[in-house]
């Protein structure tokens, strides 16, 4: 994927501290001296080949709802199916296989405690499978706004492995 | 909690839980989406900034698609009177993006702080990871690399109980990817 030499700067320059003025896109356009547009299309040019999932507000995960990390032991043969109901719960996001005896790893979100609560209840009901449920007890580091190096392999990075999901499970729970 | 002290800012955080549009004046879409003024919605964001309930504000990249795909999460089994001097080391490390304490699940999980290493290829971050071992002294603890190798969900976290359409935020200890 060509990632273009405004796109980069924009990404290095701007994963935190966007402006918070009437007009940022020409604020960014300003300093990068390219037009407003040139900054909007590259925007969505990013977002559409999802190297940009969004030009966010990151919120405190503490202060504005219910998070926790959780995790199932599934046999290769039910993964797939397991993974896909998991997927189907709206508050879980980030649903990954990992090389471990507990293999699938999801992150379910909640307005609040109780209603992660009945989510993680709700899980182990349908995928009838014990869930591990493990809460953050202390944040040391977070930041995820590292700067990304784009000297190698810049013009040819492997597209990352997203499992489509069966239309035949799409819009159970 | 902030949030909940008026419906403008259950709304406004419901607004932009789904990004900010790529509009030339993109607090005023939202604004006029919530009818508040625009003054009102860059206020309230910089207040919830300043406050530190808004983290940081800005483009959330998908690593993956950059080429950070050896994407290591590193579970560590440490003495509850070490885990706060390990925690803040392994923090301190450039190539640690997350650093967390969770709750052990005995038997099944005696793993107690995480931390995740995000890289090009498997090779660099184990390199990455036996020299921060041998630089704090870790060599001995209890520890697993869990690489992940496929992924079925990749999207932010879902907070607001306003937020009926099915779009989200992310918050960053979540944002694992």
């Amino acid at each position: 994927m060509k990632i273009s030499l405004l796109a980069q700067q924009l990404i290095n320059a701007y994963q935190r501290g966007f402006p918070l003025c009437p007009k940022p896109f020409l604020h960014l356009a300003e300093q990068f001296e390219v037009s407003e547009q040139a900054v909007l299309s590259c925007l969505e040019q990013l977002l559409e080949s999802g190297v940009l999932s969004r030009l966010g507000v990151v919120f405190d995960h503490k202060q504005v709802g219910a998070s926790t990390l959780a995790a199932l032991c599934v046999t290769d043969e039910k993964l797939d199916y397991v993974a896909h109901t998991v997927n189907q719960f709206s508050g879980v996001n980030h649903n990954y296989v990992r090389e471990h005896h507990f293999n699938l790893w999801f992150v379910v979100t909640a307005p609040n405690a109780d209603i992660l609560q009945q989510t993680l209840t709700a899980i182990e009901k349908s995928t009838q499978c014990e869930v591990l449920v493990l809460p953050m007890e202390k944040s040391f580091h977070i930041d995820l706004a590292f700067p990304i190096d784009f000297t190698s392999h810049s013009d040819n990075f492997p597209e990352p492995e997203l499992v489509a999901q069966p239309a035949s499970l799409q819009g159970i729970a | 909690m902030t949030m909940t002290e008026n419906l403008f800012h259950q709304q406004l955080f419901a607004a932009v839980e789904q990004g900010l549009p790529l509009l030339p004046q993109p607090y005023l879409a939202i604004a006029e989406q919530i009818g508040a003024s625009e003054d009102a919605v860059i206020n309230t964001l910089n207040i919830w900034q300043q406050q530190g309930l808004i983290r940081r504000l800005g483009l959330v990249v998908r690593h993956r698609k950059l080429g950070y795909c050896a994407n290591a999460m590193v579970v560590w089994n440490v003495t509850d009177t070490d885990v706060d001097d390990i925690g803040d080391q392994l923090a301190g490390e450039s190539v640690v993006t997350l650093c967390y304490q969770r709750a052990r699940v005995l038997p099944h999980w005696q793993y107690n702080l995480f931390c995740m290493i995000h890289g090009k290829d498997k090779a660099t971050v184990l390199q990455q990871l036996a020299d921060i071992c041998q630089r704090h002294q870790l060599e001995s603890i209890e520890k697993e690399v869990l690489f992940s190798v496929k992924a079925y969900k990749q999207q932010g976290g879902r907070f607001s109980s306003l937020n009926k359409q099915g779009k989200a935020l992310i918050t960053e200890d979540i944002a694992h990817d």
